[in-house]
């Protein structure tokens, strides 16, 4: 059981601003994300897209911003649990036990919900009868190549993650590449190296075709993909994989009995703590009257809901408020030397 | 009209707005009035127009304000910028007439718009 001052749930730049703002303060604090890699929707959505709102800073990437909250972030000494969601929370006395989906599990006075519009998941097919063979022949994400190997294997999507899966599996693999349109939108190197293996013969491509069906009884055997024009193909094929992007899914925290209007959570504006006491929600996540979805905003409501948490974690001490540029018990955490 | 007699009308009460229908999955019709220069997207949202998420805010980064617009009206609709049939890509079943509605903005030749809501957005 780890035991941390706070929990924070989502590692984008509400979060990692929050967990600064609880270190300055000298609270300790862990942090879960659902993502394999910290940033959130700023690495995930839109990490080379400039971003021209953020206070002081003219124009920066969504990468830039993360790397720079990630610097700003050295001085502390931070746990990171990626690639685990957070499942269940429950009340224990004073405390809140928090479970994610590989069994990590938390014991801690102040749970901060930074997760953005939820957590990332993947995009499935339309088809219904896809769930039948997801994880088994149909998959949203590769954990292990070596089951392609002299199969025939389906890949849908027109990025980076399908191209390059098509372009890496047909070293070994009868790749079918089918995309919904004639442009790709992955880098131009992959898309003219699939090009090539196309004219090759290693790799079948169908552009404007999407699935219409899959066929099968235990293992997959067929799908059917349908053009623009409606003309029907039927395809043999040991595997498909999909790869349409990230969606985001409030997930589990809608069952923690949590206000929740329109996939956001209600918090007050002093503490933003949503109606559960030790709990509170910053950034995109939260709602208030004149709630603003910007990262200025999250810095704001992170910076609060810490000072907050500093009553749960030391009850008997009072919080006194200092200056960074002037209080040396602050500069002694920063580590760096007074004047 | 009322510019001669009434200028303060002009400028006080006088908001320009377009009819926009949108048709939930189900098939039940939502006409409304939107202001001129909000969103399609916008004009479903404040209503509380079923089956639009716009979980990225208008921000063309999510694909889930997916809307089929009505054969007669796509062409009328301002081209799509750069980036939106990207994001179309990863809508839940795109198809020829698939728009992102949070790119459609309101306007008076757009006054009558149909559009239909996919039946999910992820």
């Amino acid at each position: 059981m780890n035991k941390t001052d706070a929990l924070i749930i989502g590692a984008g730049p509400t979060g990692l601003f929050t967990a600064h703002q609880l270190k300055l303060i000298g609270l300790d604090c862990e942090i879960v994300d659902n993502l394999d890699k910290i940033g959130g929707q700023c690495i995930e959505l839109y990490p080379d897209k400039p971003i021209y709102d953020i206070p002081a800073v003219p124009e920066c990437t969504g990468e830039e911003l993360t790397n720079n909250l990630i610097n700003q972030l050295k001085p502390f000494d931070i746990k990171f649990h990626l690639n685990e969601r957070v499942d269940e929370v429950k009340k224990e006395n004073d405390n809140w036990i928090v479970k994610t989906n590989n069994g990590t599990e938390f014991l801690t006075p102040n749970v901060i919900i930074a997760g953005g519009v939820g957590s990332f998941e993947p995009r499935k097919f339309p088809v219904k009868e896809c769930e039948n063979y997801e994880n088994k022949s149909l998959f949203y994400s590769v954990k292990n190549k070596k089951i392609f190997e002299g199969k025939t294997v389906s890949i849908f999507g027109g990025g980076d993650s399908a191209l390059d899966w098509a372009v890496e599996l047909s070293n070994n693999s009868t790749v079918n590449l089918i995309h919904r349109r004639d442009d790709f939108r992955g880098a131009k190197a992959t898309v003219d190296k699939v090009m090539s293996l196309k004219k090759e013969g290693k790799i079948n491509l169908f552009t404007k075709y999407q699935m219409t069906s899959i066929k099968g009884g235990n293992d997959l055997e067929s799908i059917d993909i349908k053009s623009d024009d409606k003309e029907i193909k039927t395809l043999k094929t040991d595997y498909v994989l999909g790869f349409f992007g990230l969606i985001m899914q409030l997930g589990p925290i809608a069952n923690w009995g949590l206000n929740i209007d329109k996939k956001t959570v209600e918090v007050d504006t002093e503490k933003f703590e949503t109606n559960q006491k030790g709990i509170y929600a910053v950034g995109d996540i939260c709602n208030y009257p004149g709630k603003l979805k910007l990262i200025l905003s999250g810095f704001h409501e992170g910076a609060l809901a810490a000072r907050a948490c500093f009553k749960l974690a030391r009850p008997n001490e009072k919080y006194r408020f200092e200056f960074t540029t002037s209080s040396k018990t602050i500069k002694d955490r920063l580590g760096v030397k007074g004047d | 009209m009322f510019s001669h007699t009434c200028p303060i009308f002009l400028h006080n009460y006088i908001i320009l707005m377009a009819k926009i229908t949108y048709i939930t999955h189900d098939n039940q019709n939502h006409t409304i009035d939107v202001q001129n220069g909000l969103t399609v997207m916008e004009g479903a949202v404040q209503n509380d127009i079923p089956g639009i998420d716009a979980d990225c805010g208008g921000g063309m980064a999510c694909a889930t304000c997916h809307v089929y617009v009505k054969d007669e009206w796509f062409d009328k609709l301002p081209a799509k910028e750069d980036g939106e049939e990207d994001m179309l890509d990863m809508a839940y079943e795109p198809k020829k007439n698939s728009r992102l509605s949070c790119q459609i903005i309101v306007s008076d030749e757009l006054d009558g718009l149909i559009v239909n809501i996919p039946s999910k957005q992820g």
